[in-house]
């Protein structure tokens, strides 16, 4: 039985190195980039249209994990990522001043906006303030629904009820689904509720909801990406030649000419604007 | 009623012309449940023959553990894989985070268990002299190993079907060691659940039709195979 | 000790203790080349255990096998020797496969080539009389088939010694009766040494050279077969075989040979060496008890004869059994034919008789 034992033991490494080998990475791993980005960027499809001009110009691969910005920037801190591409100004800056990124730089814009049922409870339908319009919705107590999953998104609906001073966790009418902006979208549209979007995600999915526009531009509203690498100083194992690489071309010209016309042809309208080399408090003058 | 009847139908159209996103991300699933379950079937099998054949203290506590294995939440083996290959986890020299590799590991943890469950189970079904029998017409210890093992077939090839059937169909695990990257790790059920949070329906509706119709050929084949393994 | 020479195999000291209980204890068991060596012995005795140490198949902790002079295990290596012996087990134990790979799976371990395994296969299938299933699943076969099948597969691998563990269990009666004369048969023929285990002492007489009578882990006697029916060992020997009557009293007068024994109160003639005053059991078998419905005239050469009341009739099939009250209980078969022309039921006065050499004489 112990010669068995070995045999076998022996057959299984043997077999399990044999699968594996044809799936090891076939680029050497300074090759590799992992760029965590919110699902945003990738519900948006704009990323499928960069990443392969990039790959090919630059000889990089490029591994898109689609997350919360909340959870990729907890990626970066972690040196699991090279590169961030998020949407939540404030978490950010203390990501930056905590040591973990540097570079960071604006690549673009779009903004948020307020959805919700036709029928509109809360009559917020062309409110100016956003925050009026977030009173108004506590007031009545109609339906409103966050992601509540740490995304850009739901960091700037937080933003918006601290502005608002509502008290809203916890209360009846507020409820986080803890899914994508795309899904979360579904579920309001479902659910007759109101929810705050980011306009390309909306765009994209537009025809398929039953939640028109009711609020909008409104300066509090600015969805502002920005391009991070993460520190190679605290993190050796970054791919830092690669991740700089990847937030130069976010912002070169060339790309930031395709960002602009991004989504034009599908939509009317493209689903963001071009920033490179502007100053986030210029933007939305 | 409009969107489930124009989503079919966008989704025959895609899967009769071979769109090549459709296909690659099918051959991709295939390939990767595929090659862990073939790892699991090694794995499995010898160690389930091995703990039915022998006889060792806390072979209670080990088959229990075996049969709680069958039921491992992908969720949580991808977070253990996930936190294991980690750049800076004890396996992050290997740099496997992100590639198809990291899928079949979590899913070989995953399907694992469930092969060693029901290999262990077909195993103890079998007559107990019939090792007896086998060593005395002359076998000698592999070759008996390997007449049981046939002897067993039928159970065990309800276990591959088990064993493939929980990894293609499963979601948590790939996600989270694949990241569902485009053309690279995307597999049939991360796709699907990243199209419907896009909202194309159609594409989301074809892979789950693929995904369907695999489940459909596994309980057939699983069916078939109860049906000619009843015995007199 | 000239036959020494001609045992084939030989255990030693053999023990089996399943967690502290003894369950085999042999202290020597010969086996001679090209016998049929029965052991008997009811459920529970041992005989599986025992058959299963002798054919190497569990592992042995204590004891030693020596097969042809040899120790299996330091002189010869196990695996060896069990290409040397096979066992038929209880069960049939067949292979989900054909008739055709089930009886050429013995050759197949031993590497034998295509035409070797098909000669022995189909010979063997012949000689069983089952070549017609040749191609059969064995999961089409019925319970006389697969039993065939399953010897098949164990003579084809041309054993030196066969054990075979209760081979005729769970076969309805009339394939079990020509499976066992085609087995014996095959035995004859083939000269291969065989041992038995069954708890049926029919099959043993009609099998076995010597039969070797087994209880609670130990062997109580081995004999041939008129040694073990007619001279039983003991009182549990003496039942297991078939001696219904077990009596137990004094010898009160011992005469060149012939005894007197008082068993409560009758007296009993029997041929026996054994002293006055000595205590000893009678064994009389049933057989060999005669009924009549008037009393005996003194000129036979039956010396115990009886008057007394029949207290129970039972029916064995091809004859009944019948026990009478004549001061002890005495049981002897009767023939259907008998039973009616005597017209013997429940209450009815009988005269029974036997020779005082039918009586077996145990010392106490």
């Amino acid at each position: 039985m112990k010669r068995l034992c070995t045999f076998m033991i022996a057959a299984l490494l043997l077999s399990f190195g044999m699968f594996l080998a044809p799936f090891a990475d076939a680029a050497p791993a300074d090759k590799n980039i992992i760029l965590s980005t919110t699902t945003s960027t990738q519900d948006s499809g704009l990323l499928d249209v960069l990443i392969p001009i990039f790959e090919k110009k630059t000889g990089f691969f490029v591994k898109t994990i689609a997350v919360g910005s909340g959870q990729a920037m907890a990626m970066g801190q972690k040196g699991e990522a090279d590169v961030l591409l998020v949407h939540s100004p404030d978490a950010e800056k203390k990501f930056v001043a905590g040591g973990y990124g540097i570079n960071r730089r604006i690549v673009m814009h779009n903004d948020f906006v307020i959805v919700g049922p036709s029928a509109d409870p809360a009559k917020i339908k062309g409110s100016k303030s956003t925050t009026d319009a977030f009173k108004k919705i506590a007031a009545t107590g109609a339906l409103f629904v966050s992601r509540g999953d740490n995304s850009g998104t739901h960091a700037k609906e937080k933003v918006i009820w601290k502005a608002a001073g509502t008290k809203y966790e916890g209360e009846k009418w507020y409820q986080q689904t803890g899914l994508g902006m795309g899904q979360t979208l579904n579920v309001a549209t479902e659910k007759r509720a109101y929810t705050l979007t980011d306009r390309g995600t909306y765009l994209a999915l537009k025809k398929r909801l039953d939640l028109p526009i009711l609020v909008e531009g409104d300066a509090i509203l600015l969805n502002v990406y920005h391009v991070i690498e993460v520190n190679p100083a605290k993190w050796p194992k970054v791919n830092a030649k690669g991740a700089k690489a990847f937030a130069d071309f976010m912002v070169s010209p060339e790309t930031q000419a395709i960002i602009k016309t991004f989504g034009v042809e599908k939509y009317g309208s493209p689903l963001f604007f071009p920033d490179a080399g502007k100053k986030e408090e210029d933007l939305g003058k | 009623m409009d969107l489930i009847y124009e989503g079919i139908k966008q989704a025959i159209i895609l899967l009769i012309t071979f769109d090549p996103e459709v296909m690659r991300i099918t051959l991709l699933s295939l390939k990767v449940s595929g090659t862990a379950t073939l790892i699991s079937l090694f794995l499995g099998i010898s160690t389930g023959t091995l703990v039915a054949l022998t006889q060792f203290p806390g072979k209670k506590i080990v088959v229990s553990l075996i049969n709680t294995g069958m039921g491992l939440p992908p969720v949580v083996v991808g977070l253990f894989v996930t936190i294991f290959l980690w750049r800076n986890g004890p396996l992050g020299f290997l740099g496997m985070l992100y590639t198809p590799a990291a899928i079949i590991i979590a899913q070989s943890v995953i399907a694992t268990p469930i092969v060693m469950g029901i290999t262990l189970a077909s195993m103890q079904q079998l007559p107990k002299k019939l090792r007896l029998q086998i060593l005395a017409l002359g076998a000698t210890p592999l070759q008996s190993v390997w007449v049981l093992i046939k002897e067993a077939r039928l159970p065990l090839l309800a276990a591959v079907m088990a064993g493939f059937g929980g990894v293609i169909s499963e979601i948590g695990a790939s996600i989270m060691v694949g990241g569902n990257i485009k053309g690279y790790t995307r597999v049939l059920t991360t796709a699907t659940v990243m199209e419907t949070g896009k909202g194309n329906f159609e594409v989301a509706i074809a892979l789950s039709i693929i995904l369907l119709a695999m489940a459909y050929c596994i309980n057939y084949i699983l069916t078939h195979i109860q049906q000619r393994g009843r015995r007199f | 000790m000239a036959r020494e020479a001609s045992n084939i195999l030989e255990a030693r000291n053999i023990r089996v203790e399943n967690r502290g209980v003894v369950i085999l204890d042999v202290a020597s068991l010969l086996v001679r080349e090209d016998e049929v060596l029965s052991i008997i012995g009811s459920n529970g005795a041992g005989k599986t255990t025992l058959l299963q140490r002798l054919a190497m198949l569990q592992k042995l902790r204590h004891g030693e096998i020596i097969y042809r002079g040899k120790r299996v295990g330091p002189d010869i290596p196990v695996t060896s020797y069990r290409r040397s012996v096979t066992m038929v087990f209880q069960e049939t134990l067949l292979f989900d496969t054909t008739v055709f790979e089930n009886v050429a799976s013995g050759l197949h371990f031993r590497h034998a080539s295509k035409k070797e395994i098909e000669k022995a296969v189909i010979d063997n299938l012949e000689i069983f009389g089952v070549s017609h299933l040749k191609n059969r699943s064995v999961r089409t076969l019925s319970g006389g088939e697969a039993r065939r099948v399953s010897l098949a597969r164990s003579f084809a691998v041309k054993p030196d010694i066969i054990f075979l563990d209760e081979p005729f269990a769970a076969l309805d009666p009339p394939t079990h009766e020509s499976i066992v004369t085609d087995l014996s048969h095959v035995l004859r023929r083939s000269g291969t040494t065989t041992i038995f285990a069954t708890h049926d002492r029919s099959e043993a007489l009609r099998l076995s050279d010597r039969i070797c009578v087994m209880d609670r882990g130990k062997i109580l006697q081995v004999g041939t077969p008129d040694e073990i029916m007619n001279r039983p060992a003991d009182e549990f020997i003496a039942g297991f075989v078939g001696a219904e009557t077990i009596l137990p009293g004094v010898v009160t007068d011992a005469n060149s040979g012939t005894i007197s024994v008082d068993v409560g109160g009758r007296q009993v003639m029997a041929v026996s060496d054994t002293r006055a005053g000595q205590k000893v059991v009678l064994c009389i078998r049933p057989e060999r008890v005669s009924v009549s419905i008037e009393p005996r005239p003194d000129t036979t050469s039956e010396r115990n004869s009886f008057e007394g009341t029949v207290s129970e009739v039972t029916s064995l099939g091809l004859y009944y059994r019948v026990i009478i009250d004549c001061g002890f209980n005495l049981t002897a078969f009767i023939t259907p034919g008998s039973l009616k022309r005597l017209a013997i039921e429940r209450g009815r006065k009988v005269y029974p008789s036997f020779k005082a050499t039918a009586v077996h004489v145990l010392k106490r």
